[in-house]
């Protein structure tokens, strides 16, 4: 990519830009933005059956309901929309570092002077009723900063220096939020492993996260002495098949004696380092019938109202477990229960269709970027809005602890909403530009 | 960079496995797994609505006025009542087939799975037969819950009724607090205190099978709330003296109002013709309301806070007695000649020599002569616009007494009245084109004016406290120990001074003891009734009979208005009623029974 000689300019759209800007719209990513509007549109209907009740109706629009502010926070989204689309696209490349020191400071300010709500230091009260929740900015400020460093070094080249610096800027972000007690937003910005592993990151990371990933999982699934003893057939059959594996032998012992010492301080970890809440969520996740009316209420009820559905659904707001607070936040981290509920396995498995489609057209648009920022930002947003799709149905299905991240562009809330909207849009005007980039 | 880039495809398999794993495990649990539709069924929750009870209402001396009662609907969740027998149904509950069928289809239409209610409000005896035989009719069951009962019938336009929520009122958010179903306030007091009366409804949950078998509270409770029962309220009225006056009134068309000076509580507040509230609690509540409001007497005509359009009549000359004394205009020893050349006077009298015999002789000239006096004073050397300055100082003085303005009793759609103005009087006749000539019919309480007979109580209520009203109420207190309502406290002077009425109650107590409202006389149990006559003219017919007074003269404990429809002069009617209901309330008798049979007969009715 050709470096700027000349200080950029920042400008909005005019006049003598036109040509630019009809190119820009020709350019325009639509089948992302229809999936966009199509996901915001089914959540926000979505929204409305979660806390439809049949006994004191309230229309749709009506403001006392999380569906008319939903409403609210969606036309905030279209102006946000034009916006984004209106400004130079270079502005989010240039200003990358600027964007994501900012964001930075308002984390720290935020878990200065914020005032805990339900224990999070996480929100900034910005008066008139209004809150913002700034680790919500960190997702896309962090993807700028992370493929501005990447479009200037080359992560195959084993350079320490380098890598360390890209490690700070990707978790310095989450560990303020972690700072302010939002583990669940904080865990999002793991996924930034998936943008580094295209762009060149040894893929053993990715091995050894997932491998210990399973072997954390296992170890509180199965008991640890047949763990033990089927690691070891398992490594001891590896050797057995391919000899040249003797010739790391001590590697390999050294391999076995970590994961039982992993296994055994997977106990130790949960029981004396994780708080309680933390706790009940991994235990929730093994054994939700446990304690069906205690910490694995949640997961519980969720796979109650969803297996309730069946193949065709009970019909939109016919759904019984989803109102009544059988399942507790159902208009924002549980909202996935209404649609399993409702629409049932066809319901669902159109949503997540959609999100695939979604995902995948992502990945198109970062590859067929000229701009290694340009790709890697794509990667970066392909990667967040994966993870958040991962642990948000999965939690409500049983297949991942429950931790509060919302579904991205369908539940309920302005600062979700409106973060992914940004991060989505950033790219897509980039995109829009790429002919531009090549041109110029 | 070639082999980076098939990273591509590692990573959209890891998206695809994801969302494989994540299909495969929803058409495990949704679709191949029953396990969580049974778990689903025993999760449903039944809701169990406890209506508030509502506020009781009392009256000053603590005797019922509202109360609730029991009643029982006879409800039916259609889905469930699938397999009944018809015809045993309409011999059960009395009713004809195409009715039962109607009455099915009404409650399918609205829900097939909810219930609904079937047959309102059964009788007692009803509800014992029904009950008895509910085990034949599956789907069917009994709900209690109570309703609005009036054990004494009396003060139906003051109290109110209650009945349904309006669907219009239900999209309205003041009333977000209310569902469908829910009864509220309509009018009167019953609507004026309904935030006080309603209470708050209680929720429980309870989780329930199939079968609607409780399986226990949801979640042990923690969602449940307690109903909180609605405040009673203690009222100004007293009971015995409200039967009373009703009793008097019944067959008349009017209005009573009396009120205790020193504090503004309305004693008694009758509107005839009345009716029973208890029609207004029944399953034939729409019926009844319909009737009563069609009905040609105007029965549901709030009478003594909406009969606006009619003139006070004589009575008016009160007030401009006492704004002429207030502004120097006349003395108490000012007299003038009964110039019947000016203005007819009602009958042959000595000219009254001073203010009180005046106001006992009722004579139209005098007071003819005072308001000529009052507005032209010569401010102006154009008569119409001295007469125009006249009228508007005067105007102000007179709506010092709570004429011409809500005095802000509470109850619902109180009227205001009229009295006349210049900007009144330029619309009619135009600017500069009317002077005292063209409104003299003000003078003695006719033409432009109009007040409502509680404006008439307040009157006299403000002479009788010498120069001040505290604001007209029928509410006491919230709760049965609460504190007199802070807003009913303050004094609303008027423009007069307090010195200026001793002359006209003393004419007041002259009309009693030996002028036109002899009929109220009490002198004979020592009690000094001071009053005043008044005729109030009626272009449709027969005029109207008004008494005003107050008792006793000195520290007076009771202010009234009578105001009889089409019973001609106020003498033969208004006052024999205010006589008689100031002694049931100060002496709890009545001794004068000819008076009061006189005015049982109505033959006051008949005279012309
Ligand atoms: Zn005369």
């Amino acid at each position: 990519m050709a470096v700027e000689q000349t200080i950029p300019k920042y400008k909005v759209a005019t006049r003598s830009s036109r040509r630019n800007s009809n190119k820009v719209l020709q350019n325009l990513d639509w089948v992302t933005i229809l999936l966009y509007f199509t996901l915001v549109a089914l959540g926000w209907m979505n929204i409305y059956a979660a806390v439809y009740s049949p006994d004191n109706v309230v229309n749709i629009f009506s403001f006392d309901i999380n569906s008319g502010k939903q409403l609210v926070w969606i036309s905030a989204s279209v102006v946000l929309i034009i916006i984004l689309l209106v400004v130079d696209y270079k502005v989010y490349e240039h200003l990358a570092y600027p964007i994501y020191g900012g964001v930075i400071l308002l984390l720290l300010v935020t878990l200065v002077i914020a005032k805990p709500i339900a224990g999070s230091r996480s929100w900034l009260d910005l008066g008139g009723g209004i809150r913002l929740q700034p680790a919500e900015l960190a997702k896309f400020a962090t993807a700028l900063a992370v493929s501005k460093f990447l479009s200037n070094v080359n992560l195959r080249q084993q350079n320490l220096k380098d890598q360390m610096v890209l490690a700070a800027i990707t978790l310095l972000p989450p560990a303020i939020i972690i700072l302010q007690n939002e583990t669940g937003s904080a865990l999002v910005f793991a996924a930034f492993v998936l943008a580094f592993f295209r762009e060149g990151m040894s893929p053993l990371i990715l091995i050894i996260g997932g491998t210990a990933a399973a072997i954390f999982i296992l170890t509180l699934l199965v008991p640890k002495l047949y763990l033990i003893i089927a690691i070891t057939a398992l490594m001891g059959a590896a050797v057995w098949l391919d000899y040249r594996l003797m010739r790391r032998i001590k590697t390999m012992v050294a391999l076995l004696l970590l994961v039982i010492a992993m296994i055994f301080s997977v106990d130790y970890f949960v029981n004396d380092i994780l708080q309680p809440h933390q706790q009940n969520r991994i235990k929730a996740l093994i054994n939700p019938e446990a304690d069906p009316l205690g910490f694995g209420w949640n997961v519980t009820q969720s796979k109650i109202a969803i297996g309730s559905g069946g193949l065709l659904g009970k019909g939109f707001l016919d759904g019984t477990q989803t109102k009544f607070d059988f399942v507790p936040e159902q208009s924002t981290d549980f909202i996935f229960c209404t649609i399993g509920e409702e629409h049932g396995w066809i319901g669902s498995t159109v949503l997540i269709a959609l999100f695939m489609l979604l995902l995948i057209r992502i990945v198109s648009i970062a590859e067929r970027q000229k701009s290694v920022f340009g790709r890697t930002y794509g990667y970066c947003v392909a990667s967040i809005i994966f993870f958040h799709f991962l642990i948000n149905v999965g939690m409500t299905i049983g297949l991942a602890p429950v931790v509060g991240i919302p579904l991205p562009f369908f539940s309920y809330g302005g600062s979700s909403l409106w973060s992914f909207t940004i991060l989505l849009y950033i790219l897509l005007a980039i995109d829009a530009n790429r002919s531009l980039d090549l041109s110029r | 960079m070639n082999y980076l880039e098939n990273r591509k495809y590692v990573i959209q398999a890891i998206f695809l496995v994801v969302g494989i794993v994540f299909a495969c495990r929803l058409f495990y649990i949704q679709v191949i797994d029953s396990s969580y539709k049974q778990a689903a069924e025993t999760n449903a929750i039944k809701t169990i609505i406890q209506y508030p009870f509502r506020g009781l209402i009392y009256d000053r001396n603590g005797k019922l006025l509202v109360q609730n009662t029991p009643v029982y609907d006879l409800m039916v969740v259609p889905k469930e009542a699938r397999n009944i027998d018809t015809l045993k149904l309409c011999k059960l509950v009395g009713l004809p087939l195409e009715d039962v069928r109607e009455r099915l289809k009404k409650a399918r239409t609205y829900s097939y799975v909810k219930p609904s209610i079937f047959y309102q409000k059964l009788s007692t005896q009803e509800f014992a037969h029904i009950q008895d035989n509910l085990i034949d009719f599956p789907g069917f069951y009994i709900n209690a819950r109570t309703a609005r009962g009036y054990p004494h019938q009396s003060l139906a336009h003051a109290l109110g009724y209650i009945a349904e929520i309006s669907p219009k009122q239900l999209e309205d958010s003041t009333y977000s607090g209310y569902r469908s179903g829910d009864y509220i306030g309509k009018s009167g007091i019953e609507l004026e205190y309904e935030k006080y009366l309603m209470g708050k409804r209680g929720v429980k949950y309870k989780m329930v099978n199939v079968r609607g078998i409780e399986k226990g509270a949801f979640k042990e409770g923690a969602y449940d709330t307690l109903s909180v029962a609605g405040q009673n309220l203690v009222s100004t009225i007293d009971l015995d003296l409200q039967a009373y006056g009703e009793y008097l009134m019944n067959g008349a068309k009017g209005s009573v109002v009396a009120i205790e000076p020193e504090t503004g509580e309305v004693l008694a507040y009758i509107s005839s013709p009345f009716y029973d509230p208890n029609l207004f609690t029944g399953k034939e509540y729409g019926k009844n309301y319909m009737e009563l409001l069609n009905e040609p007497n105007k029965t549901m005509f709030n009478r003594p806070i909406m009969a606006s359009s009619n003139p006070p009549g004589s009575i008016f000359k009160l007030a401009q007695a006492l704004i002429a004394l207030q502004d120097g205009i006349i003395t108490p020893n000012t007299g003038y000649p009964c110039n019947q050349s000016l203005i007819k006077c009602s009958h042959a009298h000595a000219a009254p020599t001073n203010l009180s015999i005046a106001i006992q002789t009722s004579c139209n000239p005098y007071f003819y002569q005072v308001f000529r006096a009052m507005l032209n004073r010569g401010k102006s050397k154009n008569t119409f616009k001295d007469t125009a300055l006249g009228l508007t100082d005067w105007r102000d003085q007179v709506t010092s007494f709570g004429f011409g303005t809500k005095l802000g009793i509470d109850l619902p759609n109180e009227k205001q009245g009229i009295i006349a103005s210049t900007a009144m009087y330029d619309r009619i006749y135009g600017p500069n084109r009317w002077k005292f000539s063209t409104i003299y019919s003000l003078s003695i309480g006719q033409g432009e004016l109009g007040v409502t007979p509680l404006q008439m109580a307040n009157f006299m209520a403000t002479i009788a406290n010498r120069g001040y009203y505290i604001t007209p109420h029928i509410i006491r207190s919230i709760g049965e120990h609460g504190e007199p309502l802070p807003e009913y406290q303050e004094r609303h002077y008027t423009t007069v001074a307090s010195k200026h009425f001793e002359p006209v109650v003393d004419g007041m107590a002259a009309v009693v003891a030996s002028g036109t409202g002899r009929n109220a006389n009490l002198s004979k149990l020592g009690i000094e009734v001071c009053g005043k006559t008044g005729t109030a003219e009626n272009p449709q017919g027969k005029d109207h009979a008004v008494f005003v007074a107050f008792a006793p003269k000195v520290n007076p404990k009771i202010a009234i208005a009578v105001y009889v429809e089409n019973a001609g002069f106020g003498a033969q009617s208004a006052a024999p009623i205010a006589g008689l209901m100031i002694e049931k309330y100060l002496t709890d008798s009545v001794s004068r029974k000819p008076m009061e049979k006189w005015v049982l007969s109505r033959e006051y009715l008949n005279i012309d």
